[in-house]
C-alpha cells in the first residue's frame, strides 16, 4: 500500500466528518462537543469549545440564526436541538472567568479594515491575534455596525458594547468617524491607492460601497470581482467581504440577507487570506470546508427515538442549567460508526477505519523497531461485513489481507500467527488426506465432490453419506472426489507463494480428472474456487440438495425454530442461502431470520484465520453472534456450528438434520480436537479408498505407531496450546531411539524434546508394560535452544 | 531471563542417557536473531539441557511475542 492508495483508502472513511450542524454552521462551532459537554453539566467545556469558533460570544448566541438547526438530524425525531438557547446556557452558567485572548508577538505589517461591523471585527480579531497591525476605519460614531441595528431586547446594549470591548483590548486601533472619500488625498488619485500604499493589506467590508471604488474591477452585473475562496479583488492586497460582494453598482439589492453568523465566517476567511498573503504563501492551497458545507458523515438513526425538546425556544429564551441539561441530552451525537457497530474485532481496537488504515500504513513503514499493529492487522475475520455495512464500502478485510501480503513479502510476518492453520493445510495436502479419484472403474469424471478439509475433520461420516447422496442422484453422472484444502488458510494468512503453490497442485489433480464440475460443501472452498478459477464450473452441495433431494419429506415436525445462520463467505450468495432455505422448508423445518443474516450475516471467527491470531476477540465475536438468538442455531459451515457449540450455544449443522438420526440430540455435540481432525480425516480418505477403490493407504511410519495414553485433562491441556498428539509421537519415538531424555528420580517420569520443524516440544511421559506411553503434559516454545546446549 | 527459572524446582531429573544429575549452566537460547543466556539444568556430559515448563509458557513466549512484534 503506497501513500496515495493509503489516503484514497483512508478517506473513504467519513467518521472523521463533521456533524450535519458543524458543516452547515459557516464557522464550523463543535456544536457536537457543547452538547456533549452540557449534557455532563460541564459548562467550562462547552463555552471553551464555543469560544474556539466565536469571537464575540455573547452577540452571536443571541442573534445567530442557527442555520444548523435546518440540518439537525434530531429535526424530524421530535425536532432540532436548541442549539442557540445551548450556547446562551453555557456562556451564562460557566463556573470560571476565560483567560484574555492570546495574541502573537506584534509582527512588523499592518493591515487596514475599512468597516467595524461582524465582518470586519472578526477580520480584526483574528489578524491582531497572529500578531497583524490592524487599523480600523468606520464611518460611524461606533463599531459594531449593523449589530446596533437589532432589537435591543434580543441584544441588549451593554452586553453589545462589552462583548466588543476586546477589539479595543488587543491594541487595535479605530478610527471613528472616518468615512470613506472618493478621493485619495496626500497626493493619490484614490483612497485606495493611498491606503494600498500606506498598509502592507486591506479589507473592505463596509457595505454597498463598491462604486467608491473606481481602481477595483467589476464583473458584467456590476459587481466587485472577487476570488470566491480567497477574497482578493483585481488589486493584490485588497481583499472584500460583505455587502461590498452583495451589492451590485448596477442594481439595487434591497432584498439582502443579513446573516451575523455569515459576515463573521466572511471576515474570518478573508482573514486566512490575509494571513497567507501577509506571510507570502499560496493563498488558496488546502481551503477546504471553509463556510457553509454539506457533510458526508452518516449517521443511522433507525433506532433514535423521537423526543420533543422540553422547552421550544426563541432567541430570548434563557434556560435554567437543568434544562439545559437535558436539552443537551437529546443531541444524537452523530456520528458513523457502521461497521464498528456491528463487528467485535473494529470495536475491541476502540476506534474506526480511518485510524486504523493509518496506523496499518505505519506498522508497514517501520524498518527497524517494534511493530504494534501486527496483531491488529491478523486479528481481521476478511468476512467482508464492514464493506457490506459501511456507506462508501470500505472493505476493512481487503485492507487487512493486503497488509498481511506485505508482511509475509517484507518478511516481517510473526511465525507464531498463522503457522498452526498452515501447518494443519500442509496435512490436509499430503498424503494422509489429499485424494483424487475418478469413480470407480472409470477414468475420468464429469462432476467432482469437494467436501473441504473443516468438514471431513468435524464430520467425515457426513460426507461419506454426501457422497453417497450425489452418486444416487446423479446416477448418469461419473462423480468423483477430490479431498483436499482449498488453500484459504493460506490465502488468508497473506502467504501468496504457498496458496499459488497449493493452487497449481490442484489444477495439476483436477484436470487430470476431465475438468469436472465441482461440487463444494464448504463456502469458504466456493470462495476460493470462485475466485481463483473462474474457468471452472462450480456449484455448492446445498444446490444439488435442493434440486435432488427428497422434495416433500417432513423429516422432522414438531421442533422448535432454529435460528439460521448463513456463513459469512455465502454472504453474496444468495443462490445458495436460498437452496438451503428450501431444503429446510420441504423438510418441514422453521426457521428464524438472525436480525443480521444474508449479506449482512456475520463472521463466527474461523474467517481469516482470526480464532488463531487472537483468541480473546474471537471469543467477543462468537458470543456476540450466538447471544443474538435464545434459539437453537442451524448453520451450514462445519466451523460455524463447531465455534458456537464450544462456546456453550446448542447449534446444529444441516447435515445433523438430513443425514443425522431423527432420535438423536446432536445440538451440543462437541466438535473433534485438533489430534482428532487429523485422524479423522486420514481415517475417511482409508475408509473412501478402502470401500470405494479396495485400495489401500500408504504405509504409516514409525513414529504413527506409539500408542499414547492422555487422561481428559491433558488432551485439553494440549489442545489449548496447539499440540498435536503426532507432535508428541516424535517426541517420543526421537527419544526413545536416541536416548536424549531426562529421568525424574522422584516420579519416575521421563522428559524428552524435539524440533520437528520450528517449534520445539517437550514431552513428559511413563513408557508402560504394554509398551504404551502415558503422557503427563506437553509444552513447547518457539526460542531455539543454542550453545551450551545438545540441540 | 535466568532469573525467571526456579531451578531448585527441577532438582530431581537427570540425565537418562549418561546417568547423572543436571547441573546448573549457562545456555543460549535465540529467537528470530536475538540471543539470551539463561541459567538452566543440564547434563555436565551431554549437554542435554532442561527447559522446565514454566519457562517455556511464561517469560519465554513473553520475549517471543515481543520479537515477533506482536
Amino acid at each position: 500500500m503506497n501513500q496515495k492508495e493509503l489516503r484514497e483508502q483512508e478517506n473513504r472513511c467519513i467518521q472523521e466528518q463533521a456533524p450535519a450542524c458543524s458543516a452547515a454552521c459557516p464557522v464550523h462551532v463543535d456544536v457536537r462537543g457543547m452538547t456533549a459537554a452540557i449534557a455532563k453539566g460541564n459548562f467550562d467545556d462547552a463555552q471553551e469549545l464555543y469560544r474556539k469558533s466565536i469571537p464575540f460570544p455573547q452577540i452571536i448566541s443571541r442573534i445567530c440564526d442557527q442555520p444548523c438547526q435546518k440540518t439537525c438530524l434530531r429535526k424530524d425525531l421530535g425536532g432540532a436541538i436548541e442549539i442557540a438557547a445551548l450556547e446562551r446556557a453555557c456562556l451564562d452558567f460557566a463556573g470560571r472567568d476565560f483567560p484574555a485572548v492570546k495574541q502573537l508577538a506584534r509582527k512588523s505589517k499592518t493591515v487596514a479594515i475599512v468597516g467595524a461591523g461582524i465582518s470586519g471585527l472578526t477580520a480584526a480579531y483574528d489578524l491582531a491575534r497572529k500578531g497583524w497591525g490592524v487599523v480600523l476605519f468606520e464611518a460611524s460614531g461606533q463599531i459594531g455596525g449593523g449589530l446596533w441595528q437589532t432589537a435591543p431586547d434580543l441584544l441588549p446594549r451593554d452586553v453589545l458594547i462589552d462583548d466588543l470591548k476586546i477589539i479595543e483590548q488587543m491594541g487595535i486601533e479605530i478610527h471613528l468617524n472616518s468615512p470613506i472619500g472618493r478621493t485619495g488625498g496626500n497626493g493619490h488619485g484614490t483612497l485606495l491607492a493611498r491606503m494600498s500604499h500606506e498598509f502592507s493589506a486591506i479589507y473592505l467590508c463596509a457595505g454597498p460601497v463598491a462604486s467608491d471604488f473606481h481602481d477595483l474591477k467589476l464583473d458584467g452585473n456590476g459587481y466587485v470581482t472577487i476570488d470566491p475562496v480567497t477574497f482578493q479583488t483585481s488589486i493584490e492586497n485588497v481583499f472584500a467581504g460583505g455587502d461590498i460582494l452583495r451589492f451590485s453598482t448596477f442594481a439595487n439589492n434591497e432584498n439582502l440577507h443579513h446573516s451575523a453568523i455569515l459576515s463573521l465566517s466572511e471576515g474570518r476567511r478573508a482573514a486566512i487570506s490575509i494571513d497567507r498573503y501577509l506571510q507570502t504563501v499560496s493563498l488558496s492551497a488546502s481551503r477546504f470546508f471553509e463556510g457553509q458545507y454539506t457533510t458526508t458523515l452518516f449517521t443511522n438513526t433507525k433506532k433514535i427515538t423521537p423526543q420533543p425538546p422540553r422547552l421550544q425556544t426563541d432567541l430570548s429564551t434563557c434556560y435554567r442549567p437543568d434544562e439545559a441539561v437535558a436539552e443537551a441530552d437529546r443531541c444524537i451525537q452523530c456520528e458513523c460508526m457502521e461497521c464498528v457497530h456491528v463487528c467485535a474485532y473494529l470495536e475491541h481496537y476502540q476506534a474506526y477505519p480511518k485510524r486504523y488504515i493509518r496506523e496499518i500504513y505505519n506498522n508497514l513503514s517501520i524498518v527497524m523497531g517494534t511493530r504494534h499493529s501486527n496483531q491488529f492487522i491478523n486479528t481481521c475475520a476478511l468476512c467482508g461485513l464492514c464493506a457490506e455495512v459501511c456507506p462508501t464500502n470500505l472493505d476493512m478485510g481487503q485492507i487487512c489481507k493486503g497488509a498481511r501480503i506485505e508482511m509475509v513479502k517484507q518478511q516481517r510476518m510473526p511465525a507464531s500467527a498463522h503457522d498452526f492453520a498452515l501447518r494443519d493445510m500442509a496435512f490436509s495436502n499430503g498424503e494422509k488426506f489429499s485424494l483424487t479419484k475418478n469413480p470407480p472403474g472409470t477414468n475420468v469424471s464429469t462432476y467432482v465432490f469437494f467436501p473441504g478439509c473443516q468438514l471431513s475433520a468435524s464430520y467425515p461420516h457426513y460426507v461419506e453419506k454426501a457422497y453417497s447422496f450425489l452418486k444416487e442422484s446423479l446416477p448418469e453422472e461419473k462423480v468423483g472426489l477430490m479431498l483436499r484444502c482449498c488453500g484459504a488458510p493460506a490465502d488468508w494468512a497473506g502467504q501468496e507463494a504457498l496458496f499459488a503453490e497449493s493452487n497449481q497442485q490442484f489444477l495439476t489433480e483436477y484436470e487430470k480428472m476431465g475438468n469436472p464440475k465441482l461440487i463444494l460443501a464448504c463456502s469458504s472452498c466456493y470462495q476460493i474456487y470462485k475466485k481463483h478459477f473462474p474457468q471452472i464450473e462450480i456449484t455448492s452441495f446445498w444446490e444439488i440438495y435442493d434440486q435432488f433431494g427428497p422434495q416433500t419429506e417432513r423429516r422432522i415436525t414438531e421442533t422448535p425454530p432454529l435460528a439460521l445462520h448463513d456463513p459469512c463467505s455465502t454472504r453474496y450468495e444468495s443462490k445458495i442461502q436460498d437452496s438451503v432455505r428450501n431444503i429446510l422448508r420441504k423438510n418441514g423445518i422453521e426457521i428464524e431470520e438472525l436480525p443480521l443474516n444474508r449479506e449482512k450475516t456475520e463472521c463466527c471467527s474461523y474467517g481469516g484465520l482470526m480464532w488463531l491470531a487472537n483468541k480473546q476477540v474471537a471469543e467477543k465475536m462468537i458470543q456476540g453472534r450466538v447471544n443474538q438468538s435464545q434459539s437453537d442455531y442451524l448453520t451450514y459451515c462445519a466451523m460455524c456450528r463447531d465455534f458456537f457449540s464450544k462456546n456453550g450455544k446448542r447449534s446444529l449443522h444441516l447435515f445433523d438434520l438430513l443425514f443425522g438420526k431423527l432420535e438423536t440430540d446432536y445440538a451440543l455435540t462437541i466438535a473433534p480436537d485438533f489430534s482428532r481432525r487429523h485422524e479423522n480425516r486420514a481415517r475417511l480418505k482409508e475408509k473412501f479408498l478402502k470401500e470405494q477403490w479396495s485400495e489401500s493407504m500408504p504405509e504409516t511410519q514409525d513414529f504413527e505407531k506409539i500408542h499414547l495414553i492422555l487422561t481428559d485433562s491433558v488432551k485439553s491441556q494440549i489442545e489449548n496450546r496447539f499440540i498435536l498428539e503426532e507432535d508428541i509421537q516424535k517426541v517420543i519415538a526421537n527419544a526413545e531411539k536416541s536416548g536424549k531424555r531426562m529421568f525424574n528420580q522422584t516420579t519416575n517420569h521421563y522428559l524428552a524434546y524435539f524440533k520437528p520443524a520450528s517449534v520445539t516440544y517437550w514431552v513428559e511421559y511413563s513408557p508402560q508394560e504394554n509398551g504404551a506411553f502415558e503422557i503427563h503434559k506437553a509444552y513447547s516454545h518457539r526460542m531455539e535452544i543454542g550453545r551450551g546446549a545438545v540441540k | 531471563m535466568s532469573d525467571y527459572v526456579d531451578l531448585s524446582k527441577e532438582k530431581n531429573w537427570m540425565c537418562a542417557n549418561c546417568n547423572v544429575p543436571l547441573v546448573s549452566g549457562k545456555v543460549d537460547i535465540s529467537y528470530l536473531g536475538n540471543s539470551f543466556q539463561v541459567n538452566l539444568l543440564k547434563c555436565p556430559i551431554c549437554n542435554l539441557v532442561l527447559v522446565p515448563e514454566d519457562l517455556a509458557l511464561g517469560k519465554m513466549a513473553e520475549v517471543e511475542k515481543s520479537l515477533e512484534d506482536k
